[in-house]
């Protein structure tokens, strides 16, 4: 039995809107609820990942953190972004105005588009569309261009410079990324989002597919960090080397758009990560070991997919205050030279082991 | 070699050089045109092999300038002093940034705060003063009635 | 913090690094002109800082000019001091008291290490890894308690005067002492493993910033910085001062001649330092903690030098004597000043990335450059 779950509750709003208006108006109450969800969700991930990092940085580095802010600094993301929305939005003087302005939105815009085939619970997905993988995979290409036009609308040559150098690091990890999750796709037989979470009922991949799947599912973590250009990869925002990278020249509002957007870039690739290797909002099975998998059906699958998203956001942000930086000749390096040989080949192995069945 | 024996291989090398008495470390004094003859010798010479320049600056006598060279070896373990007076009206010297690289930065620093020009430097441009600035501050009759604060 | 200046006609990048640094070098002001990534010449703009102190010691007495060095290469202030007063000393022909002495070394030992930490702590936070920095500041905040127990200051440590000591030790000195170098040799291996041992740290510094032996002397390079090519320059070692004659500890050399190479050596000293406080710390024998020496010091007319190893390499003091009560001339040779030479000769050919990796194992001080 469970405690309650995300279904019903859907369930019950959508039966409570059919009852009560017309077929249009149903349509569009459920694109209301879902854009107001959304953007809910969006806020509140903002200021708990913002929070987050900072905490887990003080508790890496023997010091407390944010403590001031209401109860052990917990309000401390709301004084950050009414001060970077009370603060003045300068347009610099040769700025391309129009696409200057877009920006900050075009990736803003991509990153809220991938929320939508994620499955925070069970039967509590926004769309799940049958190519789930290959739609998020192509969605989170967009983003790239919105950072390249924040590059060069802004008229700086270093925002230029760090721009051209994020775009490099973004797309070229993004064939590693890209390489790992085709690997679960050929394991589970499905693009969908919920294929390939029903395909882990009896055990995540991450156990099921003992090594390859392991070799992948560190590919793709190295693949995400560099992705969302956190560090070690985030020599396009090094701060005692160059300029700020390619939000140089943003203030106030738009930054704090640019600074939310990557971290829900972060939770959503962590989030991605959890569905594919990590089994989703699916609870901890091992095969048929019933009992145990009754009683790992009592944890409501919300705290299940939450827990594993959180985990491995914590290992990201654990990677950050731990390893110094990585230059960009040995980041790129790094990905054309070993990564890609290594996810090619063990892709190889992958499918190997789905014909062959030597997967549990 | 000790003092005593630095002495007499430099005064076979260098007979016009003249010594001071009772200072730790062997002082000579030459003419600056010897500066070029006689830095090579230092350098180079077997015996000698001064290769380590640790101190060069500029004493202000009222009545003229003295260059001060430390030299000392990295083999030997020897130190050598050599001083130069120059003329106060014109102080000019030859520079040793070709055979002792960190002599490049030292010059500056003397022509910036002494006003010493030093023939055949590679760059002799002021170094810790702005480039507009008047005046050589080290020497003892600079007056600057803003700044200076005379005890 | 950056600006771009204009491109040259060949197509090169003129920028500015600095003056002013989100990192803990100091005011200093490079010239950078690149052609793409690559480094063609780094050239330094001094002055920021620059505070004429050898001017203004020509007014000060013979004990107060010595204070003025602990402002200059604030991270070594005691090592600095004890230079000063060793030159006053020599002029003054005096004996010092061995009580004195031990504890003289004790000190500058543990602001040699005091002032490592900070160099490894903010190296680490140059090229991007935040957090070592604040594990080497608990370390450093371990000794400067004790500095500042004993001396009454946690920086700038007036503490050495001509003669001896200004004051005799707190008596929780020792057990102070002993505490922290229980607490450093549990961590020193933590710092082994979390950057020494890391890849990506690694890869960042082998191969970076080649300097030779040969350009290493003619450039006048001193300290760890030359001790990485394999130059033999410890003047604790060469010239050996207060008892350092006496002591058993390793100078410490390496001969690649590439960045890692001079950081491994200041990390391998920290170690050697703490090995001499060891052997000096539970014998510090009793007696005066200073000379007798007249209250207005005048030293005889004459010329004295006396080195010390700092933190940063050979520090020397030059005093021109005329007899008077004040020194008539006083030349500081500071240790950074020729190693930032060397940075327009070793970046040659570099990417931008790397100079913050060169200028960190340079460990600059910049007003210990610009006096």
């Amino acid at each position: 039995m469970l405690l309650f779950s995300f279904e019903k509750i859907v369930d019950s709003i959508n039966a409570w809107l059919n009852n009560t208006f017309s077929p249009n108006m149903v349509l569009f109450f459920q694109l209301l609820f879902t854009a107001v969800f959304a953007m809910t969700v969006f806020a509140l991930l903002g200021l708990i990942l913002v929070l987050m990092e900072r905490k887990v940085a003080a508790f890496m580095q023997i010091r407390m953190g944010p403590n001031r802010v209401g109860p052990k600094g917990m309000f401390q993301t709301v004084a950050d972004t009414m001060k970077l929305v009370v603060k003045e939005s300068l347009t610099p003087d040769g700025a391309d105005k129009f696409l200057f302005n877009l920006a900050p939105y075009l990736v803003m815009i991509s990153a809220m588009l991938i929320l939508a085939p994620i499955a925070f619970a069970k039967g509590f997905q926004i769309w799940d569309i049958n190519i789930g993988v290959l739609y998020v995979s192509a969605i989170s290409s967009v983003a790239v261009i919105g950072i390249l036009m924040a590059g060069w609308a802004s008229n700086n040559k270093y925002s230029l410079m760090g721009a051209m150098r994020s775009g490099a690091q973004i797309v070229s990890y993004e064939l590693s990324a890209g390489l790992s999750i085709i690997s679960i796709v050929v394991l589970s037989g499905s693009l969908s989002i919920s294929g390939i979470i029903q395909s882990q009922a009896d055990g995540w991949w991450i156990f099921k597919g003992h090594i390859p799947v392991l070799l992948s599912f560190m590919i793709f973590m190295i693949a995400i960090t560099a992705e969302t250009n956190r560090a070690p990869f985030d020599l396009a925002e090094a701060e005692s080397e160059l300029t700020a990278g390619f939000h140089t020249e943003y203030a106030g509002m738009k930054f704090a758009l640019f600074f939310l957007a990557e971290y829900i870039n972060i939770f959503i690739m962590c989030a991605i990560g959890a569905i594919l290797f990590l089994g989703g909002w699916m609870p901890l099975h091992f095969g048929n070991w019933e009992a145990f998998n009754h009683i790992m059906d009592y944890i409501p699958s919300s705290i299940w997919f939450m827990g594993k998203t959180f985990a491995l956001i914590f290992l990201m942000m654990w990677f950050r205050w731990t390893f110094p930086r990585l230059r960009i000749d040995q980041l790129l390096q790094l990905e054309w030279k070993y990564l890609l040989p290594i996810g090619m080949i063990n892709l190889l192995v992958v499918t190997l082991m789905a014909i062959m069945g030597w997967h549990f | 070699m000790n003092n005593d024996e630095l002495k007499i291989k430099i005064t076979g090398l260098f007979p016009s050089a003249t010594f001071e008495e009772g200072t730790e470390w062997i002082n000579i004094s030459i003419n600056p045109s010897e500066l070029l003859a006689v830095a090579p010798v230092l350098r180079n010479d077997p015996a000698l092999l001064f290769d380590f320049l640790f101190c060069l600056t500029c004493i202000d006598w009222k009545t003229h300038f003295t260059m001060v060279y430390h030299f000392s070896s990295t083999l030997y373990r020897h130190n050598l002093v050599v001083k130069s007076n120059l003329d106060r009206e014109n102080p000019i010297i030859e520079s040793l940034s070709h055979m002792w690289r960190t002599a490049e930065f030292h010059e500056r620093e003397v022509y910036d705060l002494f006003g010493v020009k030093f023939l055949h430097h590679p760059d002799l441009r002021r170094l810790f003063l702005t480039d507009e600035w008047k005046g050589f501050p080290l020497r003892k009759d600079f007056e600057d009635p803003v700044n200076m604060i005379n005890l | 913090m950056i600006e771009e200046l204009g491109t040259t006609t060949e197509g090169d990048l003129v920028i500015n690094i600095g003056p002013q640094h989100p990192a803990t070098h100091g005011v200093l002001h490079l010239k950078v002109t690149l052609n793409g990534e690559t480094i063609k010449n780094v050239e330094p703009h001094l002055g920021y800082i620059h505070r004429s102190i050898e001017k203004m010691c020509e007014s000060l007495s013979y004990r107060q000019f010595i204070y003025s060095t602990s402002r200059m290469d604030y991270l070594s202030s005691h090592i600095n001091n004890h230079g000063c007063a060793l030159c006053v000393e020599k002029g003054l022909q005096v004996e010092i008291p061995s009580r004195a002495q031990y504890i003289r070394i004790i000190l500058d030992e543990l602001t040699r290490v005091a002032s490592h930490e900070l160099w490894w702590g903010a190296m680490a936070m140059d090229l991007g890894a935040f957090t070592p920095f604040f594990h080497s500041f608990r370390e450093r905040e371990m000794i400067t308690d004790i500095m500042e127990e004993t001396c009454g200051a946690r920086l700038t440590m007036n503490y050495i005067v001509p003669g001896g000591l200004m004051a005799d030790i707190h008596p929780n000195f020792q057990n102070s002492v002993k505490k922290f170098i229980l607490q450093f040799k549990k961590t020193i291996g933590e710092y082994e493993e979390l950057l020494t041992g890391n890849i990506i740290f690694q890869n960042r510094m082998k191969g970076v910033g080649y300097l030779t032996k040969e350009d290493a002397i003619s450039y006048g390079c001193t300290g760890p910085t030359a001790r990485g090519s394999g130059v033999s320059c410890d003047v604790r070692k060469y010239a050996p001062y207060e008892i350092y004659d006496k002591l058993v500890f390793d100078e410490v050399l390496e001969t690649e001649g590439d960045s890692f190479a001079r950081y491994m050596v200041r990390i391998r000293e920290m170690s050697q330092s703490i090995r001499i406080i060891e052997q000096l710390i539970d014998n510090i024998p009793e007696g005066d903690f200073q000379a007798k020496t007249k209250v207005v010091l005048k030293l005889p007319k004459g010329e004295f030098y006396s080195k010390v190893e700092t933190a940063r390499g050979e520090f020397g003091v030059y005093i021109v004597s005329d007899g008077a009560a004040t020194p008539y001339r006083i030349k500081f040779r500071s240790p950074g000043f020729s190693n930032l030479s060397v940075l327009n000769h070793i970046s040659k050919g570099y990417k931008l990335g790397d100079l913050v990796a060169m200028m960190g194992t340079l460990d600059l001080v910049i007003p210990d450059i610009d006096r």
